[in-house]
């Protein structure tokens, strides 16, 4: 059952991603483009996704395991450091960059395009580099 | 120019709300791309629930497209080859660094009022905001 529910719960983010037009890196990018080409729809997206999480986990936090694993894997809240802030530097510049978070890039190889390939074997890379280099490994799943 | 859709915006959000609040209820975990995305890449990469996740991703955003809910042809890719690998490369660094993308910090982190992921997501949005000015309005 936990396993349909990774699937299901994948089927519904990617439907998600699609139906939002997230999936087109140019839509993203006009949204980041607030004196310009503006496009603010990327706003409605992440309000109703906040939305339904916030009030979601509200519930499902309150019990004390999930359906189909023994606890709740959380990763850290607090301890803003270096590490954290300089990894969210360079993911906004190569987000501004491209119009691609890792959500709607993988997404987007269904329709077999060339940058979206280019982009997540890069992508890839660029974990995998971090990886192997990094000081300390970062947190499994964090985001 | 892109169109701006609030309507299919907010309803394609709540789907990944539920999403995010399925993954939690059923097996406890955050729905964060790019962490799911690495966990890909470890040992036990390819027994895990992160693939099922991934293959459920590709078959929503396939079927959602086939069944009219986005556009293909209107897809269309900012700057060149280049950019697209340096893109790539910063991302991939840059999520697996700061632990989380727009997922994971964005909505996971965030809903749960999480103070590293509120100011993740202040910092990558903002320099995303000053990367696309700067590329638009100021360089070539």
């Amino acid at each position: 059952m936990g396993r349909i529910s990774a699937l299901l719960s994948g089927l519904l983010f990617g439907a998600g991603l699609a139906l939002s037009g997230m999936v087109n890196p140019m839509k993203v990018q006009n949204f980041l483009d607030v004196f310009g080409a503006w496009d603010p729809t990327l706003i409605f997206v992440m309000a109703a996704g906040l939305a339904v999480t916030f009030l979601g986990y509200r519930l499902v936090l309150r019990r004390a395991k999930p359906l189909h694993a023994p606890g709740f894997s959380l990763p850290a809240t607090s301890g803003i450091d270096a590490r954290l802030l300089g990894g969210a530097v360079l993911f906004g510049a190569g987000w501004g960059l491209t119009g691609f978070c890792p959500g709607p890039a993988i997404a987007s190889l269904v329709f077999l395009l060339w940058p979206s390939v280019v982009f997540v074997i890069a992508m890839v890379a660029g974990m995998l580099l971090v990886q192997r280099f990094g000081r300390r490994a970062g947190p499994a799943a964090d985001g | 120019m892109t169109e701006f859709t609030p309507l299919a915006g907010a309803a394609g959000g709540l789907l990944i709300g539920l999403s995010a609040v399925l993954l939690m209820a059923s097996l406890g975990r955050i729905a964060g791309i790019s962490g799911i995305v690495r966990a890909l890449f470890t040992a036990e990469g390819w027994r895990s629930w992160q693939v099922l996740f991934v293959a459920g991703l590709l078959i929503g955003t396939l079927a959602t497209s086939l069944l009219g809910g986005f556009d293909a042809a209107s897809i269309a890719f900012p700057g060149n080859p280049v950019t697209t690998v340096i893109g790539g490369l910063l991302v991939g660094a840059g999520t697996a660094l700061g632990a989380g993308c727009t997922s994971g910090h964005g909505i996971c982190g965030m809903a749960r009022l999480s103070p590293r992921s509120i100011a993740a997501t202040l910092t990558f949005m903002g320099v995303a905001l000053v990367t696309v000015f700067l590329i638009r309005h100021v360089g070539a």
